[in-house]
């Protein structure tokens, strides 16, 4: 699954720069991942994400293959938005990162009918902020002990 | 998860998130065209499920506890179903099952779940394919395209499958679960794929009374084929042919 984790920031980045070039009140805000990817193709993942993502959950589910590129999860644990108490939102909040889109262009996404939208594994870095390594560092060499 | 330690702080510059994430499978990706991707994998092939594998259970009865629980709230937990105080609707991927011999007085208590039938007759009745069984014999429901007809559930000899009635929340990331689809026991596939063993036999070895054993049914090698090959065990219904991967002693 590690390498699937990406898939996600590339969108934020590119939407970034698209809107910028023409900003307006007309356009969705679309808030920003917590990692970049390393190869982003946002324009490519922005409009076929979802058949990826179809193509890779029959690879998983229906023949067990767990290193695929796209998944749900990876897309949740990095678009992670966090509500004003500082614990991250799920899609019942309008902040939700899907929502951004997905409202605008009136889709209406139903993933999350029987997948969680609360990212999980990214609130082990989300304790320190994203930045702090050293500290992360640290605590992994403690629980890895 | 199993994580792994970051790289000294000199040479991690740039470590976002996918590095710190990345285990130490060495795997090259190249990227030819937006949406055209060549993987490498260093070492092993892809982990997909075997075919030449069969997963099953054996459970030995007489271990098997009567005011024992241990596997069924330990599959509660992993897979986030509970008991909302409706018994006529609430999930049961496992439950335990008294038995009684009037003749004899005998009492007997096991674990009964999904049975990962070779001919499973929920995947038989599915009018739209989302019952079906892995190529490692595991029975699962694809919810993608589950409508909730429920055929299954009435086909089913062991009352295996569960309807979800209500909206769910908070699920587990591993064990998605959802309104007006069917589910069952997994074999804990997610673990499976990982190498690791169900969350029931987990807990009856370390809490329970080590009644039950994981493994490849097909590997002659493994404990689970060893005892059936050496013991006498025995299938529920097996009178129905289904040839279930789950095994039980001194039933």
């Amino acid at each position: 699954m590690q390498r699937l984790i990406s898939l996600a920031c590339m969108m934020v980045l590119g939407f970034g720069s698209a809107a910028s070039a023409q900003e307006s009140d007309l356009f969705p805000t679309i808030p920003k991942a917590l990692y970049e990817l390393e190869t982003p193709h946002p324009d490519d993942i922005r409009e076929n994400h979802m058949n990826y993502l179809r193509h890779d959950r029959d690879a998983t589910m229906r023949l067990g293959d767990r290193d695929v590129e796209f998944s749900l999860k990876s897309c949740v644990d990095c678009h992670a938005v966090r509500g004003p108490d500082t614990s991250f939102v799920t899609i019942d909040n309008d902040a939700y990162f899907c929502k951004a889109c997905h409202v605008y262009a009136a889709v209406k996404i139903d993933c999350f009918e029987c997948h969680n939208s609360r990212p999980q594994a990214i609130e082990l870095t989300g304790m320190f902020g994203a930045d702090d390594m050293d500290a992360l560092n640290a605590y992994l060499e403690e629980i890895s002990e | 998860m199993k994580l792994p330690l970051l790289k000294s702080k000199n040479d991690a510059t740039d470590i976002g998130r996918r590095q710190f994430l990345k285990s130490g499978a060495a795997m090259v990706t190249v990227t030819l065209a937006p949406g055209v991707t060549v993987m490498a994998y260093g070492g092993a092939a892809a982990a997909q499920a075997n075919p030449a594998t069969r997963w099953g259970l054996l459970i030995d009865v007489n271990k098997c506890a009567k005011d024992c629980t241990a596997c069924v709230s330990a599959c509660s937990n992993e897979n986030g179903w509970q008991d909302t105080g409706n018994p006529a609707t609430d999930a049961q991927w496992i439950r335990k099952v008294e038995l009684r011999n009037p003749q004899t007085g005998l009492e007997q208590s096991l674990a009964v779940m999904c049975q990962h039938c070779e001919n499973p007759p929920c995947v038989d009745v599915c009018p739209t394919g989302a019952s079906f069984k892995r190529p490692d014999g595991i029975v699962l429901v694809d919810k993608h395209i589950c409508i909730g007809c429920r055929y299954c559930m009435m086909a089913c000899p062991y009352k295996a499958r569960s309807f979800i009635h209500e909206p769910v929340t908070d699920q587990k990331p591993h064990a998605p679960r959802g309104k007006g689809t069917v589910e069952g026991c997994t074999l804990c596939v997610h673990r499976v794929d990982e190498g690791q063993q169900p969350a029931c036999v987990d807990a009856c070895n370390t809490t329970g009374n080590g009644a039950m054993i994981f493994g490849d049914l097909n590997d002659p090698e493994s404990e689970i084929a060893i005892q059936l090959a050496t013991y006498a065990s025995s299938a529920i219904r097996s009178d129905l042919g289904l040839n279930p991967g789950v095994r039980y002693q001194n039933l």
